[in-house]
C-alpha cells in the first residue's frame, strides 16, 4: 500500500472466541493504584508462550 | 469507530473495535472519516475506486477499519460467568512513617474509620490468604500485594505470611504472586535477598526530584524523606537487574512539569518509572443512583475539599502537552541506547489483554478486594475506611451481596461516557473509586482523568509507530 502502513492488524475480536481465561494481572496490582490500566498490561497466556 | 489523530507528526488510524493500528498519509487521513460516513449510510459505490480510497476498502474488507462493535452481546455473557476472587490488596499496616499531603489513605489512617488494629497479625494474615486460596476457583496464579500506610512497618509478619503462602501452593495447585508497595523509609539491605526471591513486583514510591519529593513526601516531623530513601532504591533497582520493580511518583499541579522528575529518575539508573496523576477527592456531583441508596445505609462523612495542588480541568491542556514532551524524551533515549520504560506508556499491542478483560474493568469488589489489619473487606484499596464499602470480612466472606453484584456488573457498556470514547478498550472504563469519589456513580467518569488517559493512549501508540513511517 502507498498510502497506509499497517502497524498492528488488530487481534481484539478474535480473542473473544478464546479470550477470558481470568489468569490475568489485576490491574491495580501493578504500579498504579490510582488508574486502571488495563490496556498495559500482557495477555497470560501470550506471556507463557513467549517463554516457551 | 476509527479515531484519527496527529501526534509528534504522525497520522495515526486506530480502528477501536478491532484495535487495528495504521499510519497514513494526508491523503487518506482526511478520505477516512468521508468513508466511514457513505459505508455507515450504505452509499458508498465500490466500482471505479483507486488510490487511497482502494486502499481504504481493502483494510475495511480485512476487518481493520470500521470493524463494528459486537461486544455488548458478549459482554452480558462473560458478566454471566461465576467470578472467583484472585487478588487481594492486604493492607498489612494501617500506620504510616510518611505524611504525604496528597495521600488518598490519609497517612495510613483511611479516614480514621477503621476502628480495629493498625498491624495485620499474621493470624488474619494467614485467614486472608486462606480466604483468597478457598474463594478462587481454578485460578491457579493468585496476587497479593503487601500494601498499607506503610508495609513494611510490619516486615516480619510479611515473612512470615509468604512462608505460609508458599505451603498452601502444592496442595491446592496455587501460585501466589506476592507484591510490595514501599515508601522505602525501613527498606534495608538485609531485606533485599527475600525481597527478590519472594517478591514478584516492588512499588518503590518517589516522586522524582528532591524538592518536588520532600514538597509531597514529608515525615511527621516535616523533613524530606528523598535523602532516607534514594540510595537504597538505586540498589534495589540495581540488585533485581532493573526490572521487575517501579519507581513510582504522584505529580500534583505544583509540579506539572513531570518529565523533569521522570528525567531525574531516568538519570539516576532507573529503568521503570512511573509518574501518575494525583486523584482529586471533592465530590462535585450530588450522589444519586441506586448505589448510593445501598451504601447510605451507613452513612459516611462524605469526602474532602480538594487541596490546591490538586489538578484542576483548566490544567489538562498543560499535562496533555506536557505528556508530548514526555514521549519525545523517551523517544530520545531510544534512539540513544538508553531506553527506559514509562508505565503509563506501555501498550501490548499484539499480546495484549482479550476482550474479555478489556470490557470487563479492573475488578474491584469482585475478583479484587482490599483487606484491613483487622479483617474486614472493602471493594479496593481506595474505598477502605468508607464504612458504606464495607462488604464483609475474612471469616464471613462476602455479606454485602447487592453491593458486590453492584460491582460486578460495572463494565465499559454500563458506562454511558464510554460508548463513544475511543480508549475504552484501554482503561476498561476507568477507576471505579475515582468515579464513584468524584460523581457519586460507578457507571459515571472522572472526566479529568479521561481527558488524560486519552492522551496517554495517544501518546503511548504514537511510540510504537514511531520509526515504522
Amino acid at each position: 500500500m502507498k498510502h497506509i502502513k499497517t502497524i498492528t492488524p488488530g487481534t481484539l475480536t478474535e480473542t473473544v472466541k478464546k479470550g477470558g481465561c481470568g489468569e490475568c494481572q489485576t490491574s491495580c496490582q501493578s504500579a498504579c493504584k490510582t488508574s486502571c490500566t488495563v490496556g498495559n498490561q500482557s495477555c497470560e497466556q501470550s506471556l507463557i508462550v513467549e517463554k516457551k | 469507530m476509527v479515531h484519527l489523530y496527529e501526534n509528534n507528526g504522525l497520522k495515526i488510524a486506530l480502528d477501536v473495535n478491532s484495535g487495528a493500528i495504521h499510519l497514513v498519509d494526508e491523503m487518506a487521513y482526511k478520505l477516512i472519516p468521508k468513508i466511514e460516513e457513505l459505508i455507515k449510510n450504505d452509499e458508498l459505490d465500490e466500482n471505479q475506486i483507486t488510490g487511497p480510497t482502494a486502499e481504504i476498502l481493502e483494510l475495511y474488507h480485512q476487518k481493520m477499519l470500521f470493524t463494528p462493535d459486537t461486544y455488548e452481546d458478549y459482554i452480558n455473557e462473560v458478566k454471566d460467568r461465576e467470578t472467583v476472587v484472585k487478588a487481594l490488596c492486604l493492607h498489612v499496616a494501617h500506620d504510616c512513617n510518611l505524611a504525604c499531603r496528597y495521600c488518598f489513605a490519609e497517612k495510613g489512617e483511611y479516614g480514621g474509620n477503621d476502628n480495629g488494629p493498625k498491624l495485620m497479625s499474621l493470624d488474619v494474615g494467614k485467614r486472608a490468604l486462606d480466604f483468597l486460596v478457598t474463594n478462587s476457583g481454578n485460578r491457579h496464579n493468585l496476587e497479593v500485594d503487601f500494601f498499607g500506610g506503610e508495609p513494611l512497618l510490619n516486615w516480619e509478619m510479611i515473612k512470615e505470611l509468604v512462608t505460609y503462602g508458599r505451603s498452601l501452593e502444592k496442595e491446592h495447585y496455587k501460585n501466589f504472586r506476592f507484591t510490595l508497595t514501599t515508601n522505602g523509609i525501613l527498606l534495608n539491605e538485609e531485606m533485599f535477598s527475600f525481597i527478590n526471591q519472594e517478591i514478584s513486583n516492588v512499588v518503590l514510591s518517589i516522586d522524582g526530584r528532591k524538592e518536588v519529593n520532600d514538597r509531597m513526601r514529608p515525615l511527621h516531623d516535616g523533613r524530606g524523606s528523598y535523602d532516607l530513601i534514594i540510595e537504597k532504591f538505586i540498589k534495589l533497582a540495581e540488585s533485581r537487574n532493573q526490572a521487575d520493580y517501579y519507581v513510582r511518583g504522584t505529580f500534583t499541579r505544583e509540579n506539572l512539569d513531570f518529565t523533569e522528575d521522570v528525567k531525574h529518575l531516568a538519570n539516576l539508573g532507573f529503568k521503570q518509572i512511573s509518574i501518575e496523576p494525583m486523584i482529586s477527592c471533592e465530590s462535585n456531583l450530588p450522589k444519586s443512583n441506586s448505589l448510593t441508596e445501598l451504601v447510605n445505609e451507613v452513612p459516611g462523612e462524605g469526602p474532602a475539599a480538594n487541596p490546591d495542588f490538586a489538578l484542576c480541568p483548566e490544567d489538562v491542556p498543560a499535562i496533555c502537552a506536557e505528556y508530548d514532551r514526555l514521549a519525545k524524551y523517551l523517544l530520545t533515549r531510544k534512539e540513544k541506547g538508553q531506553p527506559i520504560n514509562f508505565f503509563h506508556f506501555m501498550i501490548d499491542l499484539t499480546g495484549g489483554p482479550c476482550a474479555a478483560k478489556r470490557l470487563s474493568g479492573c475488578g474491584a469488589g469482585s475478583e479484587y478486594l482490599a483487606v484491613t489489619p483487622g479483617g474486614d473487606l472493602y471493594p479496593c484499596h481506595q474505598f477502605v475506611g468508607q464504612p458504606e464499602f464495607l462488604m464483609g470480612n475474612i471469616s464471613d466472606g462476602i455479606t454485602k451481596t447487592a453491593l458486590y453484584d453492584n460491582f460486578k456488573a460495572t463494565n465499559v457498556y454500563t458506562k454511558p461516557k464510554c460508548r463513544d470514547c475511543f480508549a475504552k478498550f484501554y482503561c476498561s472504563g476507568g477507576c471505579a473509586a475515582n468515579a464513584y469519589k468524584l460523581t457519586g456513580d460507578l457507571n459515571d467518569c472522572d472526566d479529568l482523568a479521561c481527558d488524560l488517559q486519552r492522551k496517554r493512549v495517544e501518546c503511548a501508540i504514537m511510540l510504537k509507530c514511531d520509526g515504522s513511517s
